[in-house]
């Protein structure tokens, strides 16, 4: 059988297979379908310093092959987390990962020095491209100095491995992985949502309390190629690739375009058990393909 | 409470009205126990503009057979095509989803409001009443006459009382107007309601006016429907809830309505 574990900046994944923030609750909404001990990782729930109620009721549109959400990052703050739901959920046998926001660099060092102390969370995720919040996500996100700024500053307040999520939503996309990448980060993460909106024609109503909303599914999956594969070829990080994964192939060319593991998102709202799906079927094309080692998949695309 | 994700065979597709009908399918494995207003997930597979699964109330269900059922009315695209589904094809079904209406001490009289798709769970919630020993009053509305016609599916459970717009059938009105609740007649100890929000919010008013329990089952869009995504939350005294995890009953006192 191939080897499937990926090194992701000193730290090693059983497999590639991790699920992305704001996707897959705490994990716990998922114990009823499948083993998470299976998993690569989970990126959890999306956290702030202090408790967040997240946006108005409609915060879904559904669109063809995708949906927009405008949930805008609602959670009870990281000293929740910490205190209440990470001891509930720590027993799981994989990487918990938090995904930390902020409206300002203070708060965004604030969650880290706070996550840092955890000794068995082995990593977090810089969340610098959420388009649903009026005050910092995406802004750090979409420019080049601010993005540097905040992921020095967080590289300073955490010493372990630290993933910064990165924006679709920018002219070019490469360049800011190089700043980030300079900046200290271990890895990047991509895509977060693409910016959009939905209307509704026959209320002339907009469908989302907030207009605009983040558009995700496998509406997205050939933008998320295309920027992982630029990404993968601008940096020497390894990358984590998202964006519209709903099977065992469409995971393993993000691996080919260039990403060493992926994060499955959307997929979970419609069969909570793909992720295991994706990993068998991972084990499968390996064997297939006569590949010792799933790492060999990452950037073997021929052009 | 253990859920389950599974392909199920489609046994029967009816058409009690023309725009609604009841779909009854056999699971594979042993149907795990359903309280009322529990609904499932349904995948809906190769509809363009139809993604997500699509979340039912579940109607009633038989243990031994293993066979769940739902009233869906056709709404769009998913609703449609679910609705054109043949004996023996199989569909994905994750259930039981949220939480349940919660009965009251037997001998205690309730009262059942409901019109359109919102009467799907009365089915469970009336037959649990009935061997709870309570006297239930159920109150159905609707445009026309065919759309108080599945209000014949209560019929062993208590009494039953229809409303329609046109006059049809039953009172002429809206269920809100009906003359139960004149004043001095409302002997209730505990209303439920599902259907159209205005219609809830309307009868949670009277409740409210009358001093009586009530409690309402909300059908907000949802992506997942097993309380990952946070998209279908309702603002409640504390904060917003998910409709699929917290709710989808909840007391109309919990809910921030304006009533």
């Amino acid at each position: 059988m191939a080897d499937l574990r990926v090194n992701i900046g000193g730290l090693e994944f059983k497999n590639p297979v991790t699920t992305a923030s704001g996707t897959f609750g705490n994990g716990e909404e998922f114990e009823d379908f499948f083993d998470l001990d299976l998993l690569g990782g989970m990126f959890v729930k999306g956290m702030t310093l202090e408790p967040r109620e997240g946006n108005d009721y409609p915060r879904m549109a559904e669109t063809a092959s995708g949906m927009l959400n405008a949930v805008g990052l609602q959670n009870k703050g990281v000293d929740h987390f910490i205190k209440e739901i990470y001891p509930r959920i720590k027993h799981f046998d994989t990487h918990i990962i938090p995904n930390i926001n902020g409206s300002t660099v203070e708060d965004y060092i604030e969650v880290a020095e706070k996550l840092n102390e955890i000794e068995t969370i082995p990593a977090i995720e810089l969340n610098i491209s959420c388009p649903n919040v009026k005050a910092g996500g995406m802004l750090f996100g979409t420019s080049c100095p601010s993005a540097i700024a905040v992921t020095e500053a967080v590289r300073k307040a955490y010493d372990k491995v630290l993933i910064v999520k990165l924006s679709p939503n920018v002219t070019d996309i490469a360049e800011i992985a190089k700043g980030v990448e300079g900046a200290g980060a271990d890895s990047v993460s991509l895509i977060n949502t693409l910016l959009g909106m939905a209307v509704d024609a026959e209320k002339r109503k907009s469908v989302l309390s907030t207009v605009t909303g983040g558009l995700s599914g496998p509406a997205v999956k050939p933008v998320a190629l295309r920027m992982v594969w630029q990404v993968y070829n601008a940096v020497k990080i390894p990358v984590f690739g998202i964006g519209g994964i709903m099977n065992a192939t469409d995971a393993v060319e993000f691996m080919l375009a260039g990403a060493a593991a992926v994060q499955v998102g959307t997929a979970n709202f419609i069969d909570p058990q793909i992720p295991v799906k994706i990993i068998k079927g991972i084990e499968n094309y390996l064997e297939r393909h006569h590949f010792d080692s799933v790492s060999e998949l990452t950037g073997a695309m021929e052009i | 409470m253990s859920k389950i994700i599974a392909d199920h065979v489609v046994v029967e597709v009816r058409y009690p009205v023309n725009d609604s009908f009841i779909i009854t399918l056999r699971s594979p494995v042993d149907i795990p126990d359903i309280l009322p207003g529990n609904f499932a997930e349904i995948q809906i597979e190769n509809t363009t503009g139809v993604f997500l699964r699509r979340p039912f109330s579940i109607l009633d269900v038989d243990y031994e057979s293993r066979m769940i059922s739902f009233f869906i009315k056709i709404i769009g695209k998913g609703t449609k095509k679910l609705g054109e589904a043949k004996r023996g094809d199989k569909v994905s079904l994750i259930y039981p989803l949220g939480n349940s209406f919660s009965l009251p001490e037997p001998g205690k009289k309730v009262l059942i409001v409901g019109g359109g798709s919102g009467i799907a769970p009365f089915v469970l919630l009336g037959r649990n009443l009935k061997s709870n020993n309570n006297d239930v009053t159920f109150l159905i509305g609707g445009k026309s006459k065919k759309d108080v016609l599945v209000s014949s599916l209560f019929s062993g459970f208590g009494k039953v009382l229809t409303t329609t717009e046109d006059g049809s059938a039953g009172e002429k009105g809206f269920v809100t107007g009906h003359s139960l609740f004149k004043s001095g007649n409302i002997h209730f100890d505990k209303i439920y309601s599902c259907g159209p929000e205005p219609m809830m919010k309307a009868i949670g008013k009277i409740a409210n006016r009358n001093g009586i329990d009530c409690e309402v089952s909300l059908e907000n869009m949802m992506a997942c429907g097993f309380g990952a995504c946070l998209c279908c939350v309702t603002e409640t005294i504390e904060g917003n809830k998910r409709v699929c995890k917290e709710g989808p009953v909840f007391n109309v006192n919990y809910l921030k309505w304006r009533i």
